[in-house]
């Protein structure tokens, strides 16, 4: 069983005020992990720092092999991450800004066409620039760039956040079908019912520290779900 | 790196056409400047025909700033540096694309105020090589400075001051020279000029050189 | 990264101060008293034996050590927040240094050629470099985490010891190939054939100027280290805090 994830009491400080005091977290490959807890538990910051944002001032943190305590960057071509800002230009189209990001993370323009269909954000939305979507609409098109990046890694901050109900059973879907594809998938989210349908374990965060549901379980067999 | 860079420049340039801030903002401002200067030198014809250059100059110099400071603000208006760090592109290929593009948008806004100085001004354009160099050179030192110095306040409170307290003194030396190579220029001197170019050559390489080399370090802030 | 302690009020820094006022108040007899007006200058000489010793202070004790420690923090090999503190510190006593010079300078000026600034080579790359350190604590007051905020002083402060020849020189040259006739040809006041009591007197004043930018050195970066370690020990409090946040909620 390898790790995706290996963290062992990871301090992360967001200038000087300890986001992560202290985490101790396994994630295996293909595992879908759903983690909860309150505001302000941390749960932002442990996403931000797998992805390799943010700095780790003491501890081991290891992601998809690499030692992110001596090298972030390496590790970000490798990992989807969906943050609270959008990481899109408003100027720009949606299909611009898929393309952009497909191609600055090595995959093709075909992937983000694709991308775009599985998300629904063809025919005329391709064309229109960001800042005149809807909130949701911005969202999928998110969404669209992790999945044209086809990460190893999802890294999903309250995914469902802004989505209608179309928009969240396509994300469930595709979180299935990554995970099917061997891919890892850590999401925090406070929608637990939904969330806990597609995670195949949970975690808790609380105070910095991930405080149940600690280590990794071989991942439960789903039924692969196909994105239509 | 090259790679990146074109495909930062590309989106840098496409973001611009699209917004259209440059075009709407930026260059009747540089105008306008151009235009209140005249007024306050009492458009003196001779007045004016001498302090062209410098005014020129000073005058693209802070337009570019205006261009710097757009070209970090668009990076996602919550964290600058996220995305940027996020795409996994090389640091020394998004300097290199930004600079482009700034520096494209410098040189398209510096044929609208040479335009601007021989039609107010009544400066006749001598020497054309002379300057066409020099506007390359500056306008290159110019981005490639900014954008080392932009990445540096991006996303800071304190940017819209911090830049130009960073940026001004490093960039006086090429502000001198062009203005005196392009002074050359005008007055038939051209053989004045040359020396300046060569010095703003150097200036540009260094700054690009420093740029490629500590823009992804600086990028790298948690 | 751990800072090393440097201690002050140790018989070494003790003796250090003493020597330093000892020489300082020397150097304002000889400066004020013993020494003789000049021929050109008359009594206004006696302000150049303040403006040389905090110029030289400056412009190559203060900055270059800035610079230097910049450039160690930098290097993988010698990196420590000891070199991070001490090229702040020392930038802090540079920019007043060369505030003061400036100043005195701007005033011996006024006295001498009346006029209060000129724009000669030397000068205009004195107002730069004031500019650039500047902006080098500005961007040290930037708040982020020690080791992203000290690299980043680090870089700035080795671009602005880059600019400084580049100006020197662009300015050096506008103004021989301008070839302003002037009167104020300052090469030949500032560097008169100076020689008995007043070139002593100079010289006293550059060591004890060098003793009390190693004794104000030392102090401004014990205060540092001390914030620094404060700081550290704020963290694991916060810390602490955090965790107890897990056991409430």
């Amino acid at each position: 069983m390898t790790l995706a994830v290996r963290l062992r009491s990871a301090v992360s400080l967001l200038g000087r005020f300890p986001a992560l005091a202290g985490v101790d977290l396994d994630v295996a490959e293909g595992e879908v992990v759903l983690v909860q807890g309150a505001n302000g538990a941390g749960k932002t910051t442990l996403l931000r720092a797998c992805a390799g944002l943010a700095a780790f001032a003491s501890g081991e943190a290891e992601v998809l092999g690499h030692d992110l305590r001596r090298d972030r960057k390496a590790v970000r071509r490798r990992i989807g991450l969906l943050g609270h800002a959008t990481f899109l230009y408003d100027d720009l189209t949606v299909a611009d800004n898929l393309r952009f990001a497909a191609r600055a993370a090595g995959a093709s323009a075909a992937s983000a066409d694709e991308a775009m269909t599985a998300l629904g954000l063809d025919g005329r939305l391709r064309e229109v620039a960001v800042a005149k979507l809807s909130a949701g609409q911005r969202r999928r098109a998110a969404v669209a760039v992790i999945v044209a990046r086809r990460p190893d890694l999802w890294l999903l901050d309250e995914p469902h956040a802004g989505l209608d109900a179309a928009g969240r059973d396509l994300l469930d879907a595709l979180v299935r079908g990554a995970a099917t594809r061997g891919a890892t998938v850590v999401l925090a989210s406070h929608e637990l019912d939904r969330a806990a349908a597609i995670a195949s374990r949970t975690v808790t965060m609380a105070g910095g520290q991930v405080i149940g549901g600690l280590l990794a379980r071989p991942a439960p067999t789903m039924e692969p779900v196909h994105v239509a | 790196m090259w790679r990146d860079a074109a495909l930062v420049a590309g989106k840098d340039l496409r973001v611009e056409a699209r917004s259209r801030v440059a075009i709407n903002q930026v260059v009747p401002f540089a105008l306008l400047v151009l235009v209140v200067f005249a007024f306050a030198l009492d458009s003196d014809r001779d007045t004016l025909t001498r302090v062209g250059p410098g005014l020129f100059w000073v005058t693209v110099l802070f337009s570019g700033l205006l261009a710097i400071q757009r070209s970090f603000v668009i990076e996602a208006s919550d964290d600058a540096r996220d995305a940027l760090r996020l795409s996994g592109l090389d640091g020394a290929g998004i300097f290199l694309g930004k600079a482009l593009a700034v520096a494209v948008q410098l040189v398209a806004l510096e044929a609208v105020l040479t335009v601007g100085v021989v039609v107010l001004y009544n400066v006749r354009l001598h020497d054309p090589l002379l300057l066409v160099l020099t506007a390359l050179a500056t306008t290159v030192g110019l981005a490639a400075a900014g954008t080392v110095y932009g990445i540096i306040a991006a996303g800071l409170r304190v940017r819209d001051t911090l830049l130009p307290l960073l940026v001004l003194p490093v960039l006086a030396p090429a502000l001198l020279a062009s203005a005196r190579a392009c002074e050359a220029a005008l007055t038939g001197a051209p053989g004045d000029g040359w020396p300046w170019v060569r010095l703003l050559f150097v200036f540009a390489t260094i700054y690009v050189t420093f740029g490629v080399v500590a823009f992804g370090p600086l990028l790298e802030e948690a | 990264m751990t800072t090393p302690p440097v201690r002050v009020g140790t018989p070494t820094t003790r003796i250090l101060g003493w020597l330093t006022a000892v020489s300082l108040a020397l150097t304002a007899v000889m400066a004020l008293v013993v020494s003789p007006p000049d021929v050109n200058m008359q009594d206004s000489v006696r302000l150049l034996y303040l403006h040389v010793p905090t110029a030289w202070l400056a412009m190559y004790v203060s900055f270059g050590v800035t610079t230097l420690a910049s450039v160690l923090y930098l290097w993988k090999r010698t990196r420590s927040r000891f070199w991070d503190l001490t090229a702040g510190a020392s930038a802090e006593i540079g920019v007043l240094f060369l505030g003061l010079t400036l100043l005195i300078g701007s005033i011996w000026g006024r006295i001498t050629w009346g006029v209060w600034w000129t724009w000669d080579a030397r000068l205009t790359t004195t107002a730069v470099l004031f500019v650039l350190y500047l902006g080098y604590l500005a961007v040290r007051k930037v708040p982020a985490t020690p080791e992203v905020a000290a690299r980043r002083s680090a870089i700035v402060a080795v671009a602005a010891f880059l600019d400084v020849p580049i100006v020197h020189q662009s300015v050096e040259w506008w103004r021989t190939l301008h070839q302003d006739a002037t009167i104020l040809d300052e090469r030949r006041l500032l560097d008169p054939q100076i020689h008995g009591s007043m070139a002593w007197t100079l010289l006293l004043g550059v060591v004890a100027f060098t003793l009390l930018y190693c004794w104000l050195l030392a102090h401004r970066f014990q205060l540092a280290a001390l914030e620094d370690r404060f700081a550290d020990r704020q963290l694991q409090v916060a810390i602490d805090e955090r965790r107890a946040e897990a056991v409430t909620s």
